[in-house]
Order: structure tokens, then sequence, then C-alpha cells
């Protein structure tokens, strides 16, 4: 059994707010193995980005991680000193966000942005700096990369600037990268470039990734595995396959019947999810999905439900086993 | 969703009759907006081609569902057809009048007879106006019933789109996206409208919670007989609502077809990649596509290429795609395509969502 790349161990973040305690993370674990790509999904605020930021310690104020590990390769990462985190981010794991310009300075040019952190971390000389990185801008196909990488970041469009910014990761050949909807700004002909050339990437070079979107189309075709977000929790983590075939948390099982698809006959009427998304400064002793949940059960009200095994690898946050529970309640 | 049943709302909204005829004709439809440059002497540049030149119908009852990438139009159009965007040339013919002609006056008569919903729920409500006063709004504007029976109106269409009458006196900023886009509904349907321009009534929400809306104006659409123009970029959510689909590059409709032909057997080059594109949520599906992936990006409309717009990012273009421009030919029944070539394409390229 080859070791964890990234062990995250019960991590909690929280914000403290005039309006109450966020309670943005609440205790999640997961691993993610050299090479692997893991997914987290879930709905707008279930707090994918804060665990990820969690991960790289860079909650933004007034947040605060409040328990938990996040080892990488062994060490505990929130362990780390200011100076010894950042020569892990950009190093061993890099990030990518959803708004490419918020990590690309638009006041220097790509070249610069890029070789700098080569001749920092990496300690080349500038001259073998330039060349990696227009190297790496031929590797994300960005055309007349010699001349174009002296440009500036406003004179490329959305999707070449996601895959500068690809470019600019991969210089330093991390080992894992964390895309946090790397192409929800995207339009789908230009999603489909970058999710292929990620899913190139990663099988080339070995890296792990973490993809955090909103669309279950993306983590079905590039991730092994996958956490389901709710509230902060992780309520259902599985291999991919396992997870579509056989979704057992209500809120899983809910999403895939609530979207349409484009590959399959169509539906009369789709089947949404009843409710609204959860207010997280509102924790209780009860399961988070209750108040929506069409399964619930008595206990489901007194007792959050942890994380059991019913599969291989695959855990379940539910009182119910929803295809038994269905017919009981039926009858 | 909407509790009570519509039905029993008769007083209040009508029943569309007329199923399948043509409700709205778009002929040559144009838009293009000025470039301009300078401080003291602005100077026009050049035009930006948002919408260049397209015809389609809208039939009573049914949904058009239209589609492409950012940028290509598709807004611009539901504006130019409710003329909330006066257009550059063309016409929009409304149970035969044409509503390009017609001056503000006129105009006023048709303006509650077709109304729109926009995309982003937090943007289009006055943060300043109670939910009530929102909805009621067009009633004012068009000098409709008395204040006592608006707001008895106001409660029921509440009611209709599935929020609590109770809320009336609130704000817009104590609800959720969801919530606010069924404030939207309320408000567009307040005049008993015939034709809804939706544009992108469902990209703000939460995944969760957009089906919860489909719903709702699918519904609306059985009980009153509602025609609508559903604006999307989500091709899944396009083809789950809509009757027939036109998709659109650089303001150009490339095709145009009943759902099921689109989807099922695509003869556009571009329509085939962007189906090709979608991720679907099934991991054995995934596995076994093969993908069209699509090298550059979406041209600028401020300078579209030459010849069929879709040339530069065409895999299957000749030397004549940059030379002239491929009409929209009706192809087979119903089905319209602007492709030169698509009937060798055809012959040689499985469909898209087929898996081998
Ligand atoms: N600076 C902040 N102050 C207070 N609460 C915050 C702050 N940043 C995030 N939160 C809260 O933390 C929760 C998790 O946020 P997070 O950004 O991780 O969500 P997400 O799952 O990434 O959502 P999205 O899909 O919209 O990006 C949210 O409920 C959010 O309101
Ligand atoms: N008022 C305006 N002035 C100048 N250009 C405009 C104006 N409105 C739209 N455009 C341009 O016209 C083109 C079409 O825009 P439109 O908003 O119709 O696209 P869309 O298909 O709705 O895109 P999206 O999917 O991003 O909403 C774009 O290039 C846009 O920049
Ligand atoms: S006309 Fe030519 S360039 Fe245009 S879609 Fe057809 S083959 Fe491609
Ligand atoms: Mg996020
Ligand atoms: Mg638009």
């Amino acid at each position: 059994m080859p070791e964890p790349l990234l062990e995250v161990k019960n991590l909690r973040t929280e914000f403290p707010t005039r309006e109450g305690v966020v309670h943005a993370v609440n205790g999640i674990s997961y691993t993610v193995m050299p090479g692997e790509a893991v997914g987290i999904v879930g709905e707008s605020g279930c707090g994918k980005s804060i665990s990820a930021l969690s991960v790289l310690n860079l909650v933004p104020v007034p947040g605060r991680i409040v328990g938990g590990e996040v080892l990488f390769e062994g060490q505990d990462l929130l362990k780390y000193s200011d100076d010894e985190i950042r020569k892990v981010r950009g190093n061993d794991i890099s990030m990518i966000f959803q708004d490419p310009m918020t990590s690309l300075n638009p006041v220097l040019s790509i070249l610069r942005q890029m070789t700098e952190p080569l001749v920092i971390h990496k300690g080349m000389d500038m001259a073998a700096a330039e060349r990696r990185s227009v190297e790496m801008m031929e590797m994300v196909e960005i055309p007349f990369a010699r001349t174009r990488i002296r440009e500036y970041p406003h004179n490329f469009s959305g999707g070449m600037r996601q895959r500068v910014m690809i470019a600019m990761m991969l210089a330093c050949e991390p080992k894992l990268v964390i895309c946090d909807e790397p192409t929800t700004a995207l339009d789908v002909t230009i999603q489909a470039q970058i999710l292929d050339l990620l899913n190139r990437l990663r099988q080339d070079l070995g890296m792990a990734v973490i993809m955090i979107t909103h669309d279950l189309g993306i983590v079905a075709g590039l991730c092994d595995r996958i956490n389901v977000m709710y509230a902060g929790y992780i309520v259902e983590k599985a291999g991919t396959e396992e997870l579509f075939a056989n979704p057992r948390h209500p809120y899983t099982l809910g999403l895939l019947r609530s979207i349409p698809r484009v590959d399959q006959s169509i539906r009369q009427k789709l089947v949404p999810i009843e409710g609204f998304p959860p207010d997280l400064t509102r924790v209780g002793d009860s399961c988070p999905f209750q108040p929506r949940c069409v399964y619930a059960v008595e206990r489901s009200e007194e007792e959050n439900p942890p994380l059991t095994l019913v599969g291989e690898e695959h855990w379940v946050a539910c009182w119910v086993n929803v295809y038994e529970g269905k017919e009981q309640s039926d009858g | 969703m909407a509790e009570t049943s519509i039905a029993e709302l008769a007083g209040t909204l009508t029943r569309k009759e007329g199923w399948g005829e043509v409700l709205l004709d778009v002929k040559d439809l144009q838009v293009y907006f000025p470039i301009r440059r300078g401080l003291i002497f602005e100077r026009t540049l050049g035009h930006v081609h948002a919408v260049d030149g397209i015809s389609f119908n809208v039939k009573r009852g049914e949904t058009l569902g239209l589609v492409g990438e950012s940028g290509c139009g598709k807004t611009t159009t539901g504006r130019a057809v409710l003329q909330l965007q006066k257009p550059t040339g063309g016409h929009v013919f409304y149970e035969g009048k044409d509503l390009v002609t017609l001056d503000p006056n006129e105009l006023r008569r048709y303006r509650r007879d077709l109304q729109i919903i926009f995309q982003d729920p937090f943007a289009s409500l006055d943060p300043r106006m109670t939910v009530g006063a929102i909805i009621a709004e067009p009633l004012e504007i068009h000098h409709l019933l008395t204040p006592k029976e608006r707001e008895e109106k106001v409660r029921e269409l509440l009611r209709i789109v599935g929020l609590n009458p109770y809320f009336v006196n609130r704000y817009p900023h104590e609800f959720s996206g969801g919530q606010r886009q069924r404030i939207g509904v309320a408000r567009a349907l307040i005049l008993d409208p015939e034709f809804i321009v939706c544009d992108e009534p469902i990209s703000a929400l939460d995944v969760s919670i957009q089906a919860q809306l489909i719903n709702l104006l699918e519904e609306l659409q059985d009980q009153l007989g509602l025609t609508y123009l559903f604006i999307a970029h989500d091709l899944a959510v396009v083809r789950h609502i809509s009757t027939r689909v036109a998709v659109m590059y650089v303001g150009k409709i490339v095709e145009l077809a009943d759902r099921a032909d689109l989807y099922d057997l695509p003869l556009h080059p571009y329509t085939k990649a962007l189906l090709s594109a979608v991720p679907v949520p099934d991991p054995t599906v995934e596995k076994r596509r093969s993908r069209i992936i699509m090298q550059g990006d979406v041209p600028n409309p401020a300078n579209p290429p030459s010849g069929c717009r879709f040339h530069t990012r065409c895999p299957f273009a000749k030397p004549e795609c940059s030379e002239a421009e491929p009409p929209l030919e009706e192809v087979q029944p119903s089905h319209y395509v602007a492709c030169f070539f698509w009937k060798e394409i055809a012959e040689r390229v499985a469909p898209p969502l087929s898996v081998n």
C-alpha cells in the first residue's frame, strides 16, 4: 500500500460573523494518493473552496481553522510556519482558481510571472527559467508561445488565461494541483479543452488533482474518487463508478435525479430537491440534510449520522438505507 | 410547486388558445452596436455584429430553446424581439404585426403580451422595493386595477409561483436566489402575457434548486398555454424544456430543429462539437465517449470571420468555407442547417452522443 500524498483529518474551519459563527467546514476527512484525481462536489456555499483553502492554510479573515490535521507526505501543514508553508504553495502544491485574474498580476508580463518562482524556488538562471516557461506554454498549446509569453494577462482570452495559469503551475512540477471550479466561467467548448488538458497532464506527469466543482459531469469524466459535500460535511464518498452506480446519500441521489442529461431519453418531469440550501450559522444535532430530505426518519432530527462504511471504500452519512428505507415508508 | 392549481385562478390568468400557430415570426433580424472611441469627438470605429440577420419563428404553446456560447447574441436576440433593443434591421411579426415599425404608443399595447425573465435574480429586482411593489409595478405602469385589486392579484401570483403570500412586504435581500427568481416569474406573469423570453433563468441558481424552477415554468406553460423563448447555455436543460432548439454562433443561427433531431442527429459541425463537449454525469458514458476538442477561441463579433463564421475552428473546413457564407437551409423536414458540407460530414462522423 503506497503512502497517501495528502491526508486531511477532521478538518474544521469557522467564520465568526455578526450573524453568528458560520460553520463552513465541519470535520471533514479524506485522502489523496499520489497521481490520483479526487473530486469535491456540492452546491454553492457548502464549503468546497474553504476546505481547499484550509489545506494550504489560506483561509481568508475572519476565518480560522479550529481543528484537524492536513498531512502532506506525512507532515502536518497546519503546523508549518508562514515561511515553510509558502515554500509548499506553488511548489509541491499548486492551486488554480475559477477566475485566473485573481492569481495573475495584471501589470507584469506572463514571462516575468512564470520565471520568478523558477528562479526563486528552483534556483534556475534566467535563461533556463525562460526556456522552461516557453516549454510549458507550448505544452498547454498557447500558439506563438515564444513571443506571446512577453505579453500581459489582459491580452489573452479567458480560456487562454486559464491555460496560462496551468502552464505557470506546471512549471514548478507540483505533486498536487487543487483546481477550484477552473472552468465554471468558461464556455463549454473551452471547458472541454481545459479538462482534456488537465487529464493529459495528469496521465503524462503523474500529478494528483483535487477537482472542486458543482458539475457532476466534470467529476464523472476526470476523477477516480468523489467526496460529496453538504453544509460543511462530507456526506458521501466513494469511487467514481461506485458513486454513480450506487448513490446512497439522499442528497447525492437527489442531485442525480434533479439534473437532466443530454444522453438520456427525455424525462417527463425532473424531481427537484425541495426546500432551500442550509444556513451554516445554525448547526444543531440533527442531520444537516434533514429539513430537505424525503427519507428522513425520527433519528435524523435527533442525531447527525456519522460517515459509515457501506461498501468497498464507499462511505455514507445517513441513518437510512435509501433503497430499503423507501420500501419501508411505502408500506 | 404552485400549490393552488393554476386553473383555479382562471380569473387572474387566462389560458391561451391556438396551440401550434405561428405567434412570432422573426425575419432577418440584425442588431449592430457601434464601437466608439475618442474623448471629445466620438468616432465610430466599427460595429459589433451582435445579431447578424437571423430568421426563426415561435409557435403558440411551444418553447424555442436558444443556445450558443457567451457573446454569440442570445440576449441581444431576446431583447430585440421584445423591442427592448432597437434592431438595426429586420422584422419581428407578432400575430402578424411588425413590432419594429410600431410607434411607442402602439407598442405599449403589445408590451403586456410580451414579457421577460432575467438571468440574475440579484441584479434584476430593485432592492428598495418590497416584493409586492416589484410584482405590481407592471400593473401600475399600465394603469390597471385599483390598489386593492392589485394587492389581491399579487398575493395570488405569489401563490402561483410557490411563495407564501405572507411575503408581500418583504425586500428582495430577504430571499434566496431561487425565491428571487420566482418573484421575477410572478412579475412577468402579472399582465397575463402570451409570450415570455426566459434569459438564462436558472444559470444563477444552485443545481439543487434549478429543477424547482424548470418544473414551475413547465407547469405554467401546460396550464396557461404560454409560449417561451428559452435562452440558456446548459444544453441538457434546453433539451429538457424545449420543443425546438436554435443554435447560434457569432450572431448567426447555424442550426434549428426539433429537439430530438437536434440532439440525436445534429448536422452542423458546431452543434456536434458543442454537444460532444458537454460533460455527462455518468463515468461509464464519459469513458467510452469520443470527444471533438475544438481548437481556438470564439471569434470576436466586432470582426467576424469571412464566409462561414465557424471556419476558423471547424474540423471539416475547406477553402471555400472562408469565401462564401452558407445559408440556413431546410435540409430535412423542419431541420435547418447552415453548412456547405453537412451531408458528407453526416456520412463520415458518428453522432456526438453515441458511445462506441
Ligand atoms: N469571509 C467570509 N466570511 C463569512 N463567511 C464566509 C466567508 N467566506 C466563506 N464564508 C462562508 O463559508 C461557507 C463555505 O464557503 P465556500 O466558499 O467554501 O463555499 P463553496 O462550496 O466553495 O461555494 P461556491 O460553489 O459558491 O464556490 C459559505 O456558507 C460562506 O458563506
Ligand atoms: N449595449 C451593447 N453595446 C455594445 N456591445 C454589446 C452591447 N450588448 C451586447 N454587446 C455585444 O454583443 C455581443 C452579443 O452579446 P449578448 O449579450 O447578446 O450575448 P449572449 O449570447 O447573451 O452571451 P452570454 O451567454 O454571455 O449572456 C457580445 O459581443 C457583446 O459584447
Ligand atoms: S461551411 Fe465549412 S467551415 Fe462552415 S461548418 Fe460547414 S464545413 Fe465547417
Ligand atoms: Mg467555491
Ligand atoms: Mg446573455
